[in-house]
């Protein structure tokens, strides 16, 4: 992704040395960074002083680590590049964790750097001191700890490499005191390749001629896509795009794919899964062939396993070839670069004179209007109190045309962003799909709005969600970064308020958003600017002021209370066990296998 | 979450490792992490020119949960190399163990007797007790392990499984390339 600068001049030259911290400032350079999110502490002291010497590189400084990691989330999914956080040893790493989790499980390619005791602390339950290599082994792709001068250069290097190449993913680099004041040797990334680590790009070509031919001659095809489309660059969106017209199939996408086929296409069946469409759902349920770019059968798409599109041949293309058969057995595996194999593809439907299989195509698609007809996700905007779905559905209006990215947080606002917010282009959305971490959006819209300062950022938030990571309105203000937090205030934990109500006997318990806090007075005691849209003739206003504003907002959006997000597949449930709406559920309570799962 | 009835198969897994720190804790804390089961783990490093270790695991699980194993070790950055020797050909595998036996009088000859039909040899004796050294397949030291006991109070350390296939084929050969040839050369693609 990152293209390494290089640095030929240098090549010949026997290698610099200087401190461990100007190592590092010099590989962030070599490397491409622009920004790096940090908050200093003891443990990384050498490395703030040679950012202070510098201004190549920008230091935004966050208002916790956590955040830290989000902004550069959002950076790095917006831009395509490897997103860089700085953060000390000890608390500094351990508030870290989530931001990495997070990462992990969405592929998203970070470099984090945490500062460590001197080495000879190390294992001392020294100040400040954290196993941080052990505690966040699980939690990244992968991680170092340079122990020693003259390998700093080469982890340095080679973490970039790691987290962009392959199925992307964060990369931690744990870094003693000791290792920043030492002399290292220099060298640029021109030479540095992790000697293991190769992942296959190309897809195999039997198996991809074999996958366009099923394709060609499926009668009921479906593609489904995921993040990794998005991963693999907007080209793979295009290619993707293009081949599913070319084809003639319907296509729908994951909540990480949301952007890589435009959502303004008929084709598009909009996104699948629990809270997908009835006519996604339904159409993977009776398809005859199954194409999965880039996503992963993940348990909030399948439903029930055993009734998962039963009668399918399915194809799976994918980067990382543990994806494959994890819990799905699929027919036809082809392990490479969605960007790489949909050039193949594309390429193999030319040669072949492939057309679409028009006869069969007009039945399937006649299957699916009929589906689509439901209407699955009309809502009835008929008092004064304003519907979070429609809130979220005159936002996408009234920014449609406008270089805008959209984060969100999670709960019941982000299903209803996937569903009313419409995209037409990758890198544009920014959710915690994996992890489903609350306070993702607010931090990811900071990262986002550093990569595009000219651009509309809005996070589409929830009132308990946006209490998660809320300080960062003061790096917001810092920075004069003029990102919009779109609070769908429902006063209520929406999302865990609906399981209660809908599987646990409506006792609920601990869900109520006691003690809000007056969201407007609260922007203003940041710096900030309130607006507050309490009765469906003030919502348009309030939207055109908030995009107005060339400064942080935040939006008290005040909704139903008690609106639950539909279509829903309850947990344990199949794609055809759908319920549509609120008067669906009474028939169909959850099994008892629904129940223990999550 | 199995959607398919299938049965459990043991797999002998051989896997070739950069020897760095936290290499085998990565490679445990993916069997731990994921719910895998480990019944036996060696390593040691083979290739010290190089810094190559290969760990030997025998575990146990679905096809399905087999076939995650081994891509989920051919993910992990430090990992050259990863081999399903139960899979791919016929292969031979030993453990070596040592057992000490404290016993006397007439469980102490039989004992002896046992172990050289066995080929065991005792390392050390005193009046009341022998240390055996065995080698073989797994089967073969459970099966003299059990006859021990029987004969009297035993203490067991087991290496666990090395393994290696049969016939002329180098699967993970060895490589012994100077330094200055080998940052030009490109490695296979993991598989
Ligand atoms: C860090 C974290 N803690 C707990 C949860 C579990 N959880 C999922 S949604 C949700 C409620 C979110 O409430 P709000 O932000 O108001 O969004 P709403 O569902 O009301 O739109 C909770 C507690 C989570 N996803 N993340
Ligand atoms: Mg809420």
């Amino acid at each position: 992704m990152t293209k390494p600068r290089s640095s030929t001049a240098r090549r010949d030259a026997a290698p610099r040395t200087m401190s461990g911290a100007a190592v590092i400032l010099e590989a962030l350079k070599d490397q491409g960074v622009e920004v790096i999110f940090g908050y200093p502490g003891g443990a990384v002291l050498p490395i703030y002083d040679e950012i202070f010497k510098q201004n190549a590189i920008r230091h935004i400084l966050v208002r916790h680590e956590q955040a830290a990691v989000h902004a550069a989330e959002g950076y790095a999914r917006s831009t395509g590049k490897v997103g860089c956080v700085l953060v000390t040893s000890g608390p500094g790493a351990t508030n870290a964790v989530t931001g990495l989790t997070d990462a992990l499980m969405d592929s998203i390619p970070l470099v984090c750097l945490t500062g460590q005791v001197p080495t000879h602390l190390i294992g001392n339950d020294a100040f400040q001191e954290a196993d941080t290599t052990g505690i966040t082994r699980p939690c990244t792709k992968h991680n170092y700890l340079v122990k020693q001068p003259e390998k700093l250069a080469e982890v340095m290097h080679e973490a970039f490499y790691v987290a962009a190449h392959g199925r992307p993913g964060p990369v931690v680099v744990d870094l003693p005191k000791d290792i920043l004041f030492a002399e290292c040797p220099y060298e640029g990334p021109e030479n540095v390749e992790p000697k293991a680590y190769r992942p296959q790009v190309k897809g195999d070509s039997a198996a991809i001629e074999r996958a366009v031919e099923l394709i060609a001659k499926a009668k009921r095809p479906i593609f489904y896509g995921g993040g990794g489309l998005i991963n693999a660059g907007p080209n793979a969106s295009k290619m993707f795009t293009d081949l599913v017209r070319k084809v003639g199939a319907p296509a729908t996408l994951t909540l990480m794919g949301l952007g890589a086929f435009p959502a303004s296409d008929k084709r598009f069946l909009g996104m699948l899964g629990m809270h997908g469409t009835y006519e996604a759902n339904m159409s993977m349920y009776e398809c005859d062939v199954m194409v999965c770019i880039g996503a992963r059968f993940d348990d909030r798409v399948t439903g029930r396993l055993d009734a998962f599109s039963p009668n399918s041949t399915k194809i799976h293309i994918d980067i990382d070839p543990s994806s494959i058969n994890k819990n799905v057995a699929v027919d036809l595996p082809i392990i490479g670069d969605a960007a790489s194999i949909l050039e193949d593809m594309l390429k193999v439907w030319k040669s072949k004179g492939y057309r679409s299989n028009d006869k069969p195509l007009a039945d399937w698609w006649g299957k699916i209007e009929a589906w689509r007809s439901k209407n699955c996700l009309a809502y009835s905007q008929t008092s004064q109190i304003i519907k979070p779905q429609h809130a979220i559905r005159r936002l996408f209006e009234k920014t449609q045309g406008m270089d805008c990215y959209i984060t969100t947080e999670v709960g019941q606002h982000q299903m209803w962003a996937a569903q009313y917010y419409n995209f037409d282009e990758p890198n544009r959305w920014m959710t915690s799909g994996g992890l489903g971490t609350m306070g993702y959006g607010f931090p990811a819209a900071m990262g986002v709005q550093i990569a595009h300062p000219d651009a509309l950022v809005v996070d589409i938030s929830g009132e308990a969600s946006f209490m998660m990571n809320m300080q960062e309105l003061s790096t917001m203000i810092q920075y004069k970064l003029p990102v919009k937090a779109f609070i769908i205030n429902n006063q209520w934990m929406g999302m865990v308020r609906q399981w209660q109500e809908l599987i646990h006997g409506a006792r609920y318990s601990e869900s109520y958003s006691e003690a809000l806090p007056d969201f407007v007075k609260l922007a203003e005691a940041f710096g900030g600017v309130g607006l507050r849209a309490t009765a469906l003739d003030e919502l348009d206003d309030v939207i055109d002021e908030m995009i107005a504003t060339p400064h942080p907002v935040l939006v008290d959006v005040c909704v139903t209370k008690d609106e639950n997000c539909f279509p829903m597949i309850p947990s344990g449930a199949a794609h055809f066990e759908m319920l549509l709406g609120p008067n669906d559920h009474a028939e169909k309570p959850t099994s008892e296998r629904g129940m223990v799962l999550v | 979450m199995t959607i398919r009835e299938e049965e459990i198969q043991r797999h002998t897994i051989a896997v070739l490792v950069s020897n760095e720190p936290g290499v085998l804790a990565r490679v445990i804390g993916l069997f731990s992490g994921r719910g895998y089961n480990i019944e036996s783990l060696t390593v040691s490093e083979v290739d010290e020119i190089n810094v190559r270790s290969r760990i030997t695991i025998v575990t146990s699980g679905t096809p399905m949960v087999i076939e995650q194993i081994k891509a989920q070790l051919s993910r992990l950055v430090p990992v050259f190399d990863v081999h399903d020797l139960t899979l791919e050909s016929p292969h031979v595998s030993r453990e070596m163990a040592l057992v000490k036996i404290r016993n006397d009088g007439e469980q102490r000859i039989e004992a002896l007797r046992i172990a050289d039909t066995f080929r065991a040899r005792a390392l050390d004796s005193t009046l009341e007790s022998f240390v055996f050294e065995l080698t073989g397949d797994t089967g073969k030291i459970d099966a003299f392990i059990d006859l021990m006991v029987a004969l009297g109070e035993v203490e067991v350390s087991r290496t666990g499984v090395v393994a290696i296939a049969r016939g002329h084929d180098l699967d993970m050969p060895v490589v012994r390339l100077n330094k200055a040839r080998r940052r030009h050369k490109k490695a296979e693609p993991v598989k």
